[in-house]
């Protein structure tokens, strides 16, 4: 791996860690489309950067891209607030019309200079080692590394200043104005680190990329933990795991970094939706059938609770009349009723044991 | 007859870029009503994003650039993405938004892997892929426009046949499913729908902007009415006037995208309505109110 692959990959983890931590909290407070509101809505701001320092210039783009930002999110509140425009209907007018804005300009005024609508998209990650930050004569190593590694400083000082405030305002922001801090002043912070990180990050990945690693890492903690302060810990693991086999797979297949980095966030969020033990879709669905087959085994002793050695009553294939159960699924139950040490069968009979009689009993005295 | 009209009718390139943008506006603007009806404006940008693998795998696949291939392509991977946006949803604590979010960066980032995998594996350029991003509607042939015209009409019959049930499904789903409607795959439907309509709009406005082609319609049209018929008539009318105003600021003004110039023709339209609008507009409530209160305080006095 040369030094060049080395800072790509830093950059990234950089980057990944920086957006997880904000991403917990604008999964959890349902904000996760402002993400992608805000990374599309600074590119007029960029543009106008541009115009005023006459060329690329890092402060100017930073300044257009934070102040673009603020207006993307004061547009669409003020439009949520006139009640006219649903909350995702807001998003989607001002957005597209920032971004529209941002390609007009460059098409009227930039036509053939070097600001590339491409990388606005999925950025120049690959090119972190090449733009060295130099001040006075001193070289002070690549520029990305340290403008990633301010913005993941600013973002752990955020969150760990904030962190009891973050908490209630984001749980129970109506106990949190009650107790004196502001809801409204916590959500406005927020969304000022967030456009901060959106546009440092913006350069090195690019508008998804940053949607990507805020949102999906932080979904797929979501899906593994219910306590916060995992939740975190797990969304900045899973997203630097995410740019480091990201970075991996992009080399291999010679295919755009962020990219990449962006498609395996994918794949580890579809590994926690299938298999996490907690809330992923194999766990929910088998204690689904769990219950299922629960209640059933419970009806089933009751009845048979209900009809003490009545021979009609007790048949296999009188259950599938009385309780109405599909064939397949009565002979399941008997057997793991039987096998759960509940009921015993004798020639297409079933009778109570102790233990389905206790059951049964259990049952008569909760009711 | 004046020069542009004329232009309009008889230049090729202008016919083409007006007509199918027009066509864009008219199918985005009745689905992306329902869309915005049902609380899930940004559906549409998600499913614009999926769209971009699924192109590049039809590429990948058939080493075909027709629309056709392409396009179904772009179809079938949106409405994967339709199907797991709505089973992460349903079967999962992840809200909606977050569900959007996650469907459209993973797949958007997937599909420009293959675009970057493609374009350095041939040394042939990718040019007819990646116009997919910005839209090109300036590259706009007849035959484009045709497989637009096509797929529009199909999904408007559609929307025909399963008005009632859309209407319901909208207002009231609760209602819907004790009715007997399967809603979940009514709710498949409609989706789907809209998949065809950003399949439309990828070509001539592009990924990022189709969520103002779906959004912007329905909201201008829905300060103007309340009732649902209307609505999607005025929507089809104001998406298929942005359209052609689009095309022709950006063929008489030169170097001037098409894309953004309907983006923004729609804009100017969409808060016209939210200021002006008779029904709804912020300007006549406010006057309305104001009267209201002076008639109060003459009738105190």
């Amino acid at each position: 791996m040369t030094y060049s692959d080395l800072v790509v990959m830093l950059t990234g983890v950089l980057i990944a860690s920086a957006c997880a931590l904000l991403g917990t909290y604008l999964v959890l407070r349902r904000m996760a489309m402002m993400a992608d509101a805000i990374s599309h809505a600074i590119l007029p701001g960029i543009v106008v950067g541009y115009f005023l320092a006459h060329g690329p210039n890092l402060v100017f783009g930073f300044l257009g891209a934070a102040a673009a930002g603020v207006i993307c999110v004061a547009g669409v509140e003020a439009l949520q607030n006139t009640r006219r425009v649903g909350g995702q209907a807001a998003i989607g007018i001002v957005f597209p019309a920032m971004f529209a804005l941002g390609t007009f300009l460059i098409s009227r005024f930039f036509a053939d200079v070097h600001l590339d609508a491409d990388a606005v998209l999925y950025g120049n990650i690959e090119f972190s080692a090449q733009d060295i930050l130099i001040l006075g004569d001193e070289n002070f190593g690549p520029q990305s590394l340290w403008i990633m590694g301010a913005l993941l400083a600013i973002n752990l000082t955020f969150v760990g200043l904030f962190y009891k405030e973050l908490k209630l305002a984001t749980f129970d922001p109506g106990l949190a104005a009650a107790l004196g801090f502001s809801p409204v002043l916590m959500h406005y912070l927020l969304m000022t680190v967030m456009s901060v990180t959106t546009v440092g990050a913006f350069t090195a990945v690019g508008a998804i990329l940053v949607v990507a690693l805020m949102i999906v890492p932080a979904a797929t903690a979501y899906l593994l933990t219910d306590r916060l302060a995992a939740m975190i810990g797990l969304a900045v693991l899973v997203g630097a795991l995410s740019a480091v086999s990201g970075f991996i797979v992009a080399l291999a297949l010679n295919a755009s970094v962020a990219g990449a980095m962006a498609t395996m966030t994918g794949v580890f969020f579809g590994a926690a939706l299938l298999f996490s033990p907690l809330h992923g879709l194999v766990a929910g669905s088998r204690r689904l059938r769990e219950q299922r087959f629960h209640i059933a085994a419970e009806s089933l002793v009751i009845h048979l609770a209900n009809h003490p050695g009545d021979e009609t009553e007790t048949a296999v294939a009188h259950l599938i009349e009385e309780l109405r159960w599909q064939p397949v699924f009565a002979l399941g139950v008997t057997r793991r009723a039987v096998r759960q040490g509940f009921v015993t069968r004798t020639d297409g009979h079933l009778a109570l044991t102790d233990r389905g009689r206790q059951w049964a009993e259990e049952f008569r005295h909760t009711v | 007859m004046p020069p542009l009209l004329n232009d309009l009718i008889f230049d090729y390139t202008l016919r083409n870029v007006a007509l199918g943008a027009a066509l864009l506006g008219i199918v985005s603007g009745i689905l992306g009503s329902f869309a915005v009806l049902r609380h899930q404006g940004l559906l549409g940008d998600a499913l614009s994003h999926a769209a971009l693998p699924g192109i590049c795998l039809a590429f990948l696949l058939t080493e075909s650039k027709s629309p056709i291939v392409l396009l179904l392509g772009a179809a079938f991977s949106g409405w994967i993405a339709t199907l797991i946006l709505l089973r992460i949803v349903r079967d999962t604590r992840i809200s909606e938004d977050a569900a959007l979010g996650i469907v459209l960066s993973t797949f958007f980032g997937f599909g420009i892997v293959l675009l970057t995998f493609i374009s350095k594996r041939n040394n042939a350029n990718q040019s007819g892929l990646d116009k997919y991003l910005f839209g090109q509607a300036a590259t706009l042939r007849e035959e484009h426009v045709i497989t637009m015209a096509i797929l529009g009409t199909l999904a408007l019959a559609a929307v025909v046949l399963l008005y009632k049930e859309f209407k319901i499904l909208t207002f009231d789903p609760e209602f819907a499913a004790s009715l007997g409607l399967s809603t979940g795959p009514l709710s498949v439907a409609l989706t789907s729908l809209i998949v065809i309509a950003v399949v439309i709009g990828l070509q001539t406005v592009g990924v990022v902007l189709m969520a103002a082609m779906l959004v912007g319609p329905a909201v201008a049209a829905r300060q103007w009415t309340d009732r649902l018929g209307v609505m999607l008539v005025l929507a089809a009318l104001v998406g298929a006037v942005s359209g052609v105003a689009g095309a022709l600021i950006s063929v008489t003004q030169t170097r001037l995208p098409t894309g953004p110039m309907v983006i923004l023709s729609l804009t100017v339209i969409v808060y016209f309505s939210l200021g002006f609008a008779p029904a709804h507009g912020i300007v006549p409530e406010w006057w309305r109110r104001s009267r209201q209160r002076a008639a109060l305080r003459q009738a105190r006095s």
